[in-house]
């Protein structure tokens, strides 16, 4: 009997699959193309303090295997969300949680506080790693001190499973993690996405309306799989690993490297059904290798 | 009424070359289409293109319920384009759709139908609906570059009065949309203008529209990534601030839009 069920941080997921904040909206876009149901959990768009209208379009780029975008954390603040938004996806038979980021300290905090108030949700994903917003965002994620900081604040105020999602646009990303988990952090996600920048050569102008933006996809999956081994080494805390996952073969090298559950992100948008079928490729793969479980995946690389 | 959104294989039946820059592929559906609307787009799978990464968008040109085929219109512009251009019948084509609100149903008689190069696409399918749902008779008036891109009129005559100009006068009256003798002289006579097109174009047509208060719908294509509201990627600015032009849009009323 295969167990595809994962335990992160005292918190069970059915699978090891889930869907990256800022591209699964809030699950509800993708009820006509899958049963929810069967994701180990969806993280949704990320929440702020307040409003946020985001970054002037043109905010994305094509590039060779992936994509640039520079959207600026668009949504209509937390206040909203309880309202409006939680109604609607708390009964989701999965876990549901919430993408959590600022421009302050005490906006995280905030945003943290009230979330932890809402019932049905189990973990936040505390976001200090945006590279498309003008004040905070990843200069949380970027300097250790400041990771720590944040992290601790938020630790306070919310009593759940708090997960820390990290930059890759970092020198170690082994002292962000260590700094983060000192702070309090259960969980540790990465990797966000990687600052870049498109140029379009007729018009000698920027693609995107921000000049620089947040490169995904295929594209960033060795860094992605290199930041995940290295934080694997560097601290106990359980993984979360994504970056360019296309397929269950790229989701079972995320677990050799120490992930214990992955997101899909990017590649919701060219297979909005892929997530599922990513599910299925796993359990084939542990069938095709005799194995009962993900946990015997977990960091078993072998580089012996 | 929220029809719901598939992903599905359907069958090249026909891909017919216009001109040098344009070719029509005809698509048969595995099953009964959904209802569809003017307006809306699929988001096209470009499959073994180590170069392109993300689906491409086209308008829905035209359906045939009957044979559950639908055209799409297609521009070569780079190497997404191309690689659709060389599929053959019976290949498979991966579709999300059917994708975005619509045009509006008018509520006059009196309704022009402005299109700008690869803009004209969905023109044919609004002018298709608009003659076999609502027995409206519109006026179309097309834009091109030149002669040898002046295609399917026949097809368009089908459902209203056409009207040709081209950038160079070798075809029709000479000149942009909005240089039209129908735009300069005749445009009073419309109660409705919907349009499609580069998106100068569109603020020129908003901007006639507004100045003779003639309600104005105009579909945008921005570069999006998605295209089912998720990437929030293909936002245009709007009265009530940022809206995804893959469900809020493609098509806006002039007057929600932050063009002035």
């Amino acid at each position: 009997m295969i167990d595809l069920s994962v335990n992160i941080a005292g918190l069970i997921f059915k699978n090891p699959v889930t869907t990256a904040s800022g591209t699964f909206g809030y699950g509800d876009e993708f009820r006509d193309f899958i049963d929810l149901g069967q994701l180990g959990g969806v993280f949704v768009k990320a929440v702020t303090g307040k409003n946020r209208d985001g970054n002037a379009y043109p905010r994305m780029s094509e590039t060779p295997s992936g994509m640039l975008n520079s959207v600026g954390l668009q949504n209509r603040g937390v206040d909203y969300f309880c309202r409006e938004i939680y109604p609607k996806i708390k009964d989701f038979n999965t876990n549901v949680i919430v993408n959590v980021s600022g421009s302050t300290l005490e906006e995280y905090v905030e945003v943290a506080g009230r979330i932890n108030e809402l019932a049905k949700i189990p973990a936040i994903e505390l976001n200090i790693s945006c590279p498309n917003v003008k004040l905070g965002g990843m200069a949380f994620g970027t300097v250790p001190s400041m990771a720590a900081d944040v992290t601790s604040a938020v630790r306070k105020v919310y009593k759940k499973v708090l997960m820390v999602k990290l930059s890759p646009n970092v020198t170690s990303i082994a002292e962000i993690a260590k700094a983060v988990v000192d702070g309090g952090a259960d969980v540790i996600t990465l990797i966000n996405t990687l600052l870049g920048m498109a140029i379009d050569a007729e018009q000698r102008r920027p693609v995107l309306s921000t000049i620089t933006g947040g490169l995904s996809g295929p594209a960033i999956k060795p860094v992605a799989l290199r930041m995940v081994w290295q934080v694997h080494k560097a601290v106990p805390v359980p993984i979360i690993g994504l970056g360019g996952i296309m397929n269950a073969t790229d989701a079972i090298e995320f677990f050799l490297a120490g992930a214990t559950a992955i997101q899909v992100g990017t590649a919701n948008f060219i297979d909005p059904q892929v997530s599922v079928k990513i599910v299925a490729g796993i359990e084939e793969y542990l069938v095709r290798h005799h194995l009962d479980s993900v946990n015997s995946l977990i960091g078993a690389l072998r580089t012996d | 009424m929220d029809v719901r959104k598939l992903v599905q294989d359907l069958h090249v039946v026909k891909n017919i070359r216009l001109n040098d820059r344009h070719f029509l592929l005809e698509l048969v559906a595995p099953e009964t289409f959904p209802m569809l609307l003017p307006g809306q787009f699929v988001q096209a799978l470009v499959k073994d293109s180590p170069s392109t990464f993300l689906r491409r968008p086209f308008s829905i040109h035209s359906v045939d319920y009957v044979n559950n085929t639908l055209r799409l219109l297609i521009q070569l512009k780079g190497a997404g384009t191309h690689h659709l251009s060389l599929l053959r019948e019976g290949e498979p084509l991966n579709l999300i759709y059917p994708l975005g609100n619509s045009f509006s149903f008018p509520q006059t008689n009196d309704v022009l139908l402005i299109g700008g190069g690869c803009g004209v696409a969905p023109l044919l399918f609004l002018s298709q609906f608009l003659r076999q749902q609502h027995q409206i008779h519109p006026t179309m008036l097309l834009g091109f570059k030149t002669k040898e891109e002046v295609t399917e009129i026949e097809e368009y005559s089908r459902f209203g009065n056409v009207h040709v100009i081209t950038d160079d006068g070798t075809e029709g009256e000479k000149g942009l949309v909005v240089d039209h003798s129908l735009i300069r002289d005749g445009i009073n006579q419309f109660k409705k203008i919907y349009a499609c097109g580069p998106e100068p174009m569109l603020r020129a047509i908003a901007k006639i529209a507004g100045i003779h208060h003639i309600d104005c719908e105009v579909s945008l294509e921005n570069t999006m990534a998605c295209g089912f509201g998720v990437c929030l990627c293909c936002v245009t600015a709007t009265q009530t601030g940022n809206e995804r032009v893959c469900v809020e849009g493609p098509v806006f009323n002039t007057r929600k839009l932050k063009w002035n």
